[in-house]
Formats: C-alpha cells, sequence, structure tokens
C-alpha cells in the first residue's frame, strides 16, 4: 500500500485544497500520470503519481483543504500486486505438483493467471515500529532500521531500542553512514531545500531508501513549526513570501559569482525571421525558445552548470529541464519547468513553452515542474531591461538573463555596423563551478545562436 | 480486619445508611417481605419498618420515578433495580428524567437518587438476564456510574453516593455477592471519583471493573510466574471516567489491555482505549488489547456462556500478545 499525500508544491505551501481527482478507486495508474489537481496559493496545480499501481482508495473529495503530508489517497504499487497474486498462484501451483506427483492419472490444472483483485491492506509487508519505539528512536538518536523487534508481529517495541541504544554505547562507533544511506534524488532534493537531516529521516523504500513519500510529512511538519498560526494571507502575499525564503535562501547560501557577455544576435534573429515568414502564427517561434535550447546544448559542453547543489555536494543531472520566469497576470512571478529540454527540437520547445504560459496563467502546472528545473532563465528584455543578475534558485547552481536586444554600434573587420546586441549574464553557484566553466558555458551558447542559421538552413 | 462475603458488606453499607439518615428508604421489587432477590436485605423491615423498606409492584418505571420524585422532594432514595436487565422499562425516567433534570431545570432541581442495580452473567440465566450494561449507562451525562469491586467499595460507596446531589447508579455484579473477602471493623470513607491501583506493575496495565478486578488480580497472579509484572487499575467509576489514572499506568508499563465485562462494540472498553489513543499513543508499545464478552446474547449452555465471558485464560493470552507471544 503506497499512501499518497498532499504534496508539497513550494516553499510556502503548508495545505492545500483538492479542486478534483482525475482518477477512480480501481483506476490503473502509471508513473508520471496526473492523478489530481491541487489549488495552492500559487494557483492550480496537476499532481502525477510516482508509482505504477492502481488507486485503492480516495480519502478526500473536491473542495477539502488539507494540510501537506497528510494521506489524501491510497494507491496499490504494481510491486506489491505482484507480490500479493504472485503468493497464492505459486501455492497453487506446488499443489498441483504435489497432487500430480501423487496421483499421476489426475490432469494437473495450469497455475492461475494472477487475478486482478485487490489485495487485503494487511498483506503489505511493513516494518511495523511501536508509537513509544519511534518516539525514543528520535529521542536517544537512534536507526530503527537495524533493530529486530520482538513485540507484537514483530514490531520494534521501545525495550527493543532501549537495547539497541545500549550495544551502541558499548560498540564503537561505526562509520558514518552518509555514503550507506539510500535516499532517492527527489527526496534528498526535498529535505535539502527544507534544511532536513538526510541522516535522521527513516526510510520506507526497497532497503530503507527514503523516498519522497517519507520526506514530506517531515516537510509538512517543519512547515507547521514555522507557520504563523492562525494568520490568512492572500494569494499574492503568500507567493511573496515563498519568493522571499527562497530568495533569502539562495543568498545567503550561495556564494554567487556573475559573468557578463555582450552577444551580437544577428544570426539568431536572422534565423528566427526567416523560420516565422511562411508558418502561421501558432507555429512561430519566440527568441526565449532559442535561448532556452541553447542552455540545453550549452550545458551538453559544461555540465557543472546543470543539476542541483544538495547536501554539500553537486547532483549532477543529465537530464535539462529549463526553469523559465513567467510573470502572472495577478502579479508575481513563478519558474515552472520546460521538461526534457534536452530531448526536444525547436519547434516543441515552443509548443510546451505556449502550453506551460498557458497553464501556469491558469493555475494548472503539474507538481514535476514545479520541482524539477535543473537551471532556469530569466528574460526581463521584454520590459526594456538591458542587464539581469539573477539570483539562483536554490538547489539549482545556475541561472541565465537575458537582457533587452538593442541597436548599437559594433566594429567588425575594421568596420563599424549597427547591430543588434544582447547583454547575457550568467549567475553561477562557486561551490560547484568556477569562472572558466562560466565563460565556457557562455561561449557555447554564442556558438549555438551564431550556428542556427547554418544548421537550419542546410 | 474481618472475613465477609461481598453481600454482607453490600448489607452493612444499607444498614449503616439507613441508621445514619432518616431521609434514606428502600424500595424495590421484594425489598421487604422477601428480603432481597440476593438476600442481601434479610431482615431489614425487622429493624426498619414497612415504612422505610418498601415493597414495590413489578413496575420500573414507576417506581425508579417515584424514587425521583422522592430525592427532589427531600428524601435520599436507595432504588433497587432487580437487576440490569429490567432496567430497560425504567429507561426514560434514569436517562431523560434523572440525568436530565438539573441542566434542564437551570441547576435548580438536584436529583439525589441512588438506583441499585444487580448486573452480569454466569449464572445460566440467559440471554435476557444475563446483561453487563453499565458501560451503557456510563454514555449518559448527567449520571454517576459506580461498580464496586472490593469489600471495601461494596460497603462504602452507598453512603459517599447518598451524599452526591445528582443520580448515582450502582451496579453489584451478582456473581460477587458470595465472594469473600477482609473488611476493616471500622468503615472509612470512600470517594466515588478515583480509579484504585489495585496490584502495583510495570509491564503492562490491565484496566477493568467489577467483577473483572478478580479475574485480572488472578491473571496478574500467573502473569508474574511468567515474569510480566501487571498493574491492574479497579476503574471504580465509569462514568466520569478517571483518565488520568489510567493513562499514568499506560505510560509507565506502555500496555494496555481492558478488561471489561459488556461487548465491545460502542462499549466502555472502546472509551478507554480511544482515551489511552488519544492522550498517551506516543507511550504504547503494543496495540491496545480488549478481552470483553463475545457479542452475542448470552447462551443458556453453562460451557457457551463461559465461552462467551471475560475468563483469566484470555486475560492471559491478551497480555502475552502485548509482548509479542502471540502464537506461543
Amino acid at each position: 500500500m503506497y499512501e499518497f499525500k498532499m504534496p508539497t508544491l513550494g516553499a510556502d505551501m503548508t495545505e492545500g485544497t483538492l479542486v478534483e481527482w482525475r482518477v477512480e478507486p480501481g483506476d490503473h495508474i502509471e508513473r508520471g500520470e496526473v492523478i489530481c489537481e491541487v489549488e495552492t496559493n500559487k494557483g492550480n496545480i496537476e499532481v502525477e503519481v510516482w508509482e505504477t499501481g492502481s488507486v485503492e482508495e480516495l480519502l478526500i473529495g473536491p473542495g477539502d483543504q488539507v494540510p501537506v503530508g497528510e494521506v489524501i489517497a491510497r494507491l496499490t504499487t504494481r510491486d506489491e500486486k505482484a507480490a500479493v497474486e504472485a503468493a497464492p498462484a505459486q501455492q497453487a501451483a506446488q499443489q498441483a505438483a504435489q497432487q500430480a506427483a501423487e496421483l499421476p492419472q489426475v490432469q494437473t490444472p495450469p497455475p492461475e493467471e494472477p487475478s486482478q483483485e485487490t489485495p487485503e491492506p494487511d498483506s503489505t509487508p511493513e516494518k511495523r515500529v511501536t508509537p513509544a519505539a519511534r518516539k525514543s528512536a528520535h529521542e536517544l538518536g537512534v536507526e530503527l532500521a537495524g533493530i529486530i523487534g520482538t513485540g507484537p508481529q514483530g514490531a520494534i517495541t521501545s525495550q527493543d531500542v532501549d537495547r539497541a541504544a545500549a550495544a551502541l554505547e558499548v560498540k564503537p562507533a561505526k562509520a558514518p553512514q552518509e555514503h550507506a544511506r539510500r535516499i532517492s534524488p527527489i527526496a534528498r532534493r526535498m529535505a535539502q531545500s527544507h534544511g532536513l537531516d538526510v541522516d535522521k529521516i527513516e526510510g520506507h523504500g526497497p532497503h530503507g531508501a527514503v523516498l519522497r513519500a517519507d520526506v514530506e510529512p517531515l516537510i509538512s511538519k517543519s512547515l507547521e513549526f514555522e507557520e504563523e498560526a492562525g494568520k490568512e494571507k492572500d494569494r499574492k502575499d503568500a507567493l511573496r513570501e515563498a519568493i522571499a525564503i527562497a530568495m533569502a535562501r539562495s543568498k545567503r547560501e550561495i556564494p554567487h559569482y556573475y559573468l557578463q557577455e555582450t552577444f551580437e544576435v544577428s544570426q539568431a534573429l536572422r534565423f528566427l525571421e526567416t523560420y516565422n515568414r511562411d508558418r502561421p502564427p501558432s507555429e512561430r517561434l519566440l527568441a526565449t525558445v532559442l535561448w532556452v535550447k541553447a542552455v540545453a546544448e550549452a550545458v551538453k559542453k559544461v555540465p557543472e552548470m546543470n543539476g542541483y547543489f544538495v547536501e554539500s555536494r553537486f547532483d549532477r543531472r543529465d537530464e535539462v529541464h529549463v526553469g523559465v520566469a513567467i510573470s502572472l497576470r495577478g502579479g508575481g512571478v513563478i519558474t515552472p519547468a520546460l521538461l526534457d529540454v534536452h530531448k526536444k527540437e525547436l519547434p516543441e520547445i515552443m509548443e510546451d513553452l505556449r502550453d506551460l504560459v498557458t497553464r501556469a496563467r491558469r493555475g494548472k502546472l503539474r507538481a514535476s515542474e514545479m520541482m524539477d528545473a535543473t537551471i532556469t532563465v530569466t528574460s526581463l528584455g521584454d520590459l526594456g531591461v538591458e542587464t539581469v543578475f539573477g539570483v539562483i534558485y536554490p538547489p539549482q547552481v545556475a541561472i541565465l538573463g537575458i537582457g533587452k536586444i538593442v541597436e548599437r554600434p559594433w566594429a567588425e573587420g575594421g568596420l563599424l555596423g549597427v547591430r543588434p546586441m544582447m547583454t547575457v549574464t550568467l549567475s553561477a553557484d562557486h561551490r560547484v563551478s568556477d569562472g572558466i566553466a562560466g565563460s565556457r558555458f557562455l561561449v557555447a551558447i554564442k556558438n549555438y545562436l551564431d550556428s542556427l542559421l547554418i544548421a537550419e538552413e542546410s | 480486619m474481618r472475613t465477609v462475603t461481598y453481600r454482607e458488606a453490600v448489607r452493612e453499607g444499607l444498614q449503616e445508611a439507613l441508621r445514619r439518615d432518616e431521609r434514606v428508604f428502600l424500595m424495590g421489587e421484594d425489598v421487604c417481605m422477601y428480603g432481597g432477590t440476593f438476600a442481601v436485605t434479610k431482615g431489614f423491615v425487622d429493624e426498619f419498618g414497612e415504612e422505610r423498606i418498601r415493597d414495590t409492584p413489578l413496575s420500573e418505571s414507576g417506581f425508579v420515578g417515584a424514587g425521583i420524585g422522592a430525592a427532589m422532594g427531600g428524601m435520599r432514595p436507595i432504588v433497587e433495580v432487580m437487576t440490569v436487565n429490567f432496567s430497560f422499562l425504567a429507561l426514560d425516567q434514569i436517562v431523560n428524567t434523572a440525568a436530565s433534570l438539573l441542566h434542564m431545570s437551570g441547576g435548580q432541581f438536584n436529583v439525589p437518587v441512588v438506583i441499585r442495580m444487580a448486573t452480569g452473567a454466569g449464572r445460566q440465566l440467559a440471554a435476557q438476564h444475563s446483561l453487563s450494561l453499565e458501560g451503557w449507562y456510563a454514555h449518559i451525562p448527567g449520571l454517576k456510574i459506580v461498580v464496586p469491586a472490593t469489600m471495601e467499595d461494596a460497603r462504602g460507596m452507598l453512603w459517599a453516593a447518598l451524599e452526591d446531589p445528582d443520580p448515582v447508579l450502582i451496579f453489584e455484579h451478582a456473581g460477587l455477592y458470595n465472594i469473600k473477602g477482609e473488611l476493616a471493623e471500622v468503615p472509612r470513607p470512600v470517594d466515588i471519583q478515583k480509579a484504585a491501583v489495585r496490584r502495583p506493575g510495570k509491564d503492562v496495565t490491565l484496566i477493568t471493573s467489577g467483577i473483572h478486578v478478580h479475574t485480572c488480580l488472578e491473571a496478574a497472579d500467573a502473569l508474574a510466574n511468567e515474569g510480566i509484572d501487571a498493574e491492574v487499575i479497579d476503574l471504580r467509576v465509569l462514568r466520569p471516567l478517571d483518565e488520568e489514572a489510567f493513562l499514568a499506568s499506560v505510560r509507565k508499563t506502555k500496555r494496555a489491555v481492558i478488561v471489561d465485562d459488556g461487548w465491545k462494540s460502542g462499549g466502555i472498553s472502546a472509551e478507554i482505549s480511544a482515551r489511552i489513543t488519544e492522550s498517551a499513543f506516543y507511550s504504547l508499545d503494543a496495540p491496545i488489547g480488549r478481552v470483553c464478552r463475545v457479542e452475542v446474547p448470552m447462551p443458556y449452555a453453562a460451557h457457551l456462556e463461559q465461552a462467551a465471558l471475560p475468563q483469566v485464560k484470555d486475560v492471559i493470552a491478551s497480555v502475552r500478545a502485548q509482548f509479542g507471544e502471540e502464537n506461543v
């Protein structure tokens, strides 16, 4: 059984309101499928599920407001289903084999096909820990993972914890468990971004791995703690506060370094013009798409810009999810991600961008889009700003700022001309990369933009 | 100290009350000439006369109502409803009148009536005469529900009940009348507020009342041989529950088994379990155990009746399960 909890969709979120379910009990669900829509102070967000399996029970209804971390549905994962279903089938097969041995003339029925019946909730092999044991383990700082339970149904009791604590004091301290600790990337990132100690989180995944589901309740707990009691804030204030928390943390923790370069972008503009000339408005590209694609291409050459800094080290990502700042009509900015940009070509990215902007403004973003950006592009060019020094959105490690394109005198080959110029800035995390890498990154962006016309015309 | 039966202890309590306060009188079916169905009031008429020891018709609603009226009129009636099984006929008087009047009169009219009833099974009286519904009455705000289990409580709780300005129901388990125990020569005042620890222990808390205080003490002795030190809490009062007493014990032992002569569903054992979960959840080292009567109308056949009632072995098994020995 997998408990699906109200996810946290941003550092400021403490509760969410269910707008609608997209599934019903009994429905099969695929990993990544949107199962519900949740209203947060950032608007409506579609929430995906991270396990393949089926829906067991929906615990809240549309309009219900629940705190982050509260169980809102029960799901059965595929593995559990398989395990539960396999057992009786296997038994039947064994019995059949035995019967066959005893009575050779009896025709043995073939092993039954796994049935589609829902398993009993009790059949989940779950490590039992009594409330007293959990409390005591927490107080004594004892890991529950290695303790063998002697209580009812093998539950770990407070006495088991006391014994384990006593044993720990006698034995020399074991090697630090940091490397042995299994934790899913998203759980690590969530824990990191909320300042939780990963070693203290109890994991319920395979081999005791800490999963997103293990971290979420703790986040809601820490948020509850920080929450100012009883104050209703309107959405704008909440969004402002979310930005405040993230940005203050960024400036407190991330040693930014900044590089600025001015690109001559006539190539890129000519490409856009050519590309868009014969296409209907719905297929035309916006310049933003070029910058996004340029980032995806550049991180292939300079991977230090793409990923997350968590637990004092850089978690480099192969996939590129580019966060784009989208201003909302009601005020405020959100930076949802264009997912898997590294796999996509320009028209596809454009399509994604249109979709993302529409949904962001309608408040229909998905959880992964809110959480997963690996690098961000911010552009204030439309508003006439020539240079943007972005503040890195933690736990990302870089943000690219795109300024307004302006015509400037430009000397080239001994001649003076007027060319479209654009200031591009890089804010990057000095814990992860140095100025040299940053320079290479900017050069790679420029190279991509310069290569555009040739590539598309050929 | 002297050894008396529970019946004698109840009897002494009644005599003392009748002697002590002229406003006290007793009424009920067969309490006078016959001397009480359980022979508790035998000979009372000789000392106190028919004015104060009154036989009533078989009309529970009528004589309980008369008791309520007398109480409101300044008397201190002790109404005996022969057994809890017959009290349903007086349910309207007990619940809708006695329990509610103080509230409905804006605090003007207390109803200082005391209603005694025998309760419980175990004597092959079948479905209609074997109920244990003290937990049911404990549902009702406005009533005090007391369940004497010891000699001292059997004697002393009555006076405390008479002194209480509000309706008090006393439940005497019929299976207790013949058991023997020690009783002090000089009566000591007892309260009807607190639970009592009948046996201190550190490993598991047995929470119970009435006849099963004795079941639990016996189980605790047997468990001591297995190295399990059980604490036995006698609730004494089912409403209002002395929550602090059993919570403190459970916080110490980390385990609780509730033993109740009533049914589980919606019963007092469920209420106690809920309160432990509400207030001592993080102290629990095992799921709360319950030993209650089987959820059937009571069978007549002796072996089936015994099988349907909480027994010492059931308590022991439930305690063992608390220690992860359910399959031993």
